[in-house]
């Protein structure tokens, strides 16, 4: 696989097939940390560091294991197994090394556990049959299309706090809409690849 | 088929017990040190997490004692037990925080306030407190629609006769329920007081009269039959010192509306020690209602059906030959 082809994996996970706005995997963090850019960014990190590590996990696991014994149908407990296992590894790790940054994380690290983005993210790279560095990549270009969607989404709703919303649209009513909105907006990158 | 089922539980549970294994190491090896202290504090408190200390729950007050930064009698629901507890964890000898708890001081039942409508809406004293001040014509009085009773978490409230009654033994002064009543009826006094001025009616006497039968209308008289100074007037109502107040009770019964309370059967009488006693004449000089009978250089005598167990005697004698029972 050329450098241009793992590009336009790349483009393709971030924009085209933008994990939130056209799989729409990932939904309950995109709607419940997305009040504020800063945290919104936050949990983008924290998502990017988790959805990388465990798709390389996955893939070696899948491969070397599932393959192997002719058990793929267990592909999905055995995923579960590693993002949970890994998160709180994680969450463990950057207690010791980096109070500051668990600090910042906070509650966003346990609720990755059970975010469906992280867990599609691993089963799509098996049902599109990539290889090592393809996984990486991929995995890198959905997790940067979900912190983009993630802090986009927060900067507009940082403004629609002030802006004059209807009564009964207040709030979360306002939000579900924008989000469609940009989903409808990310349509337009389906040419591009 | 049979040797498929065998790899999944081996592969699996081999995971499994993988990962259990890399957690249990890795929690040893980036165990972060937490304070003991935090943890012993955490054990002691009751665990409500009423909030009423001032921090976010009884981990936030843990860890606020533990660093210095809240008193070790910070806790109003534990109490001085608590505070004893935690003294001992943190090596401070507690000062027993005073004992407090809730009271609604108003006394307008049904019976004896009068009400200026009729009020059919939602259960609820806040949205009653909506429509003009709510029903009652005092608008200051207790609107007994149990908003205080939803709040409690100790079950420390009633509603008798449409306005809510507070059991000082349930309550923890906790608080809660002064945050949510619209009326601010509801406030902290000390567990040992006696005497309460049970009304919170702002307004002028005769204005209290025409809306409450049991309202405090600033007449005074309490303020010039109290003889410890202990009652002083703001707004137009009468508002006790518990600090100097001793309970003796005479302001409740000179109270011509009744409103100021006092439990008579917890009052107090003074007795005499007559092998202390030398007769010098001061307790009888001292005595507010003239409880006390006796020549110079004689045994005195105390006469029970007068004394109010004030105390003042107590604090004047030079020999310390009276004592409240």
């Amino acid at each position: 696989m050329s450098i241009g082809g793992l590009f336009v994996i790349l483009i393709s996970a971030m924009l085209v097939n933008n994990f939130v706005l056209s799989r729409f995997l990932g939904i309950c963090p995109f709607l419940g940390v997305s009040k504020q850019v800063e945290t919104a960014f936050g949990m983008g990190m924290a998502v990017t560091f988790v959805m990388t590590l465990s798709s390389i996990i996955t893939y070696i696991v899948y491969h070397t294991i599932l393959v192997r014994l002719e058990i793929e149908f267990l592909q999905t407990l055995a995923f579960i197994l590693i993002i949970a296992s890994l998160v709180q590894l994680v969450e463990m790790f950057i207690q010791k090394m980096s109070p500051t940054l668990y600090q910042a994380l906070g509650v966003y690290l346990p609720l990755i556990t059970t975010n469906c983005a992280v867990l599609g993210l691993a089963i799509i790279n098996i049902q599109e049959d990539y290889n090592l560095i393809e996984t990486i990549v991929h995995s890198l270009g959905a997790s940067i299309g979900f912190s983009l969607a993630i802090v986009l989404f927060a900067g507009i709703r940082e403004r629609l706090a002030l802006a004059d919303v209807p009564e009964s649209l207040k709030g979360f009513p306002i939000a579900l809409i924008t989000a469609g909105l940009m989903s409808i907006a990310f349509l337009g990158f389906t040419g591009l690849v | 088929m049979s040797t498929s089922i065998i790899y999944s539980v081996l592969s699996l549970g081999g995971l499994g017990l993988l990962f259990g294994i890399g957690l249990a190491i890795a929690s040893k090896v980036f165990a972060v040190e937490v304070d003991p202290k935090v943890e012993a504090i955490r054990e002691a408190l009751p665990g409500a997490n009423c909030g009423a200390c001032g921090f976010p729950g009884c981990d936030g007050f843990a860890n606020a004692v533990a660093s210095g930064k809240a008193p070790v009698n910070g806790c109003p629901v534990g109490g001085a037990a608590t505070a004893e507890k935690i003294g001992e964890i943190m090596g401070v000898v507690a000062e027993a925080g005073e004992k407090k708890v809730a009271r609604v001081i108003c006394q307008g039942t049904s019976c004896n306030a009068i009400e200026k409508y009729e009020y059919l809406g939602i259960k609820d004293c806040k949205a009653a407190a909506m429509v003009a001040g709510g029903s009652k014509s005092c608008q200051y009085g207790c609107l007994g629609l149990g908003t205080c009773v939803e709040a409690c978490q100790f079950d420390a409230i009633e509603i008798i006769d449409g306005i809510a009654k507070i059991n000082p033994e349930k309550c923890t002064a906790c608080g809660k329920c002064i945050e949510v009543c619209p009326k601010s009826v509801i406030v902290m006094v000390p567990y040992e007081q006696e005497v309460f001025v049970d009304c919170n009616s702002k307004e002028f006497g005769k204005e209290v009269k025409s809306k409450c039968t049991v309202g405090c209308i600033g007449c005074k008289i309490c303020v010039k039959s109290c003889p410890f100074d202990a009652i002083e007037f703001e707004n137009n109502l009468a508002k006790i010192n518990y600090d100097k107040c001793t309970n003796c009770m005479i302001c409740a019964e000179k109270c011509p509306t009744n409103a100021i309370t006092a439990n008579f059967e917890k009052r107090k009488k003074a007795y005499i020690d007559e092998e202390k006693c030398v007769g010098c004449t001061i307790c009888k000089k001292q005595c507010p209602v003239d409880a006390i009978e006796g020549e110079l250089k004689e045994k005195h005598r105390i006469l029970e059906d007068k004394c109010v167990g004030c105390g003042l005697c107590v604090q004047k004698c030079p020999k310390g030959a009276i004592e409240l029972k």
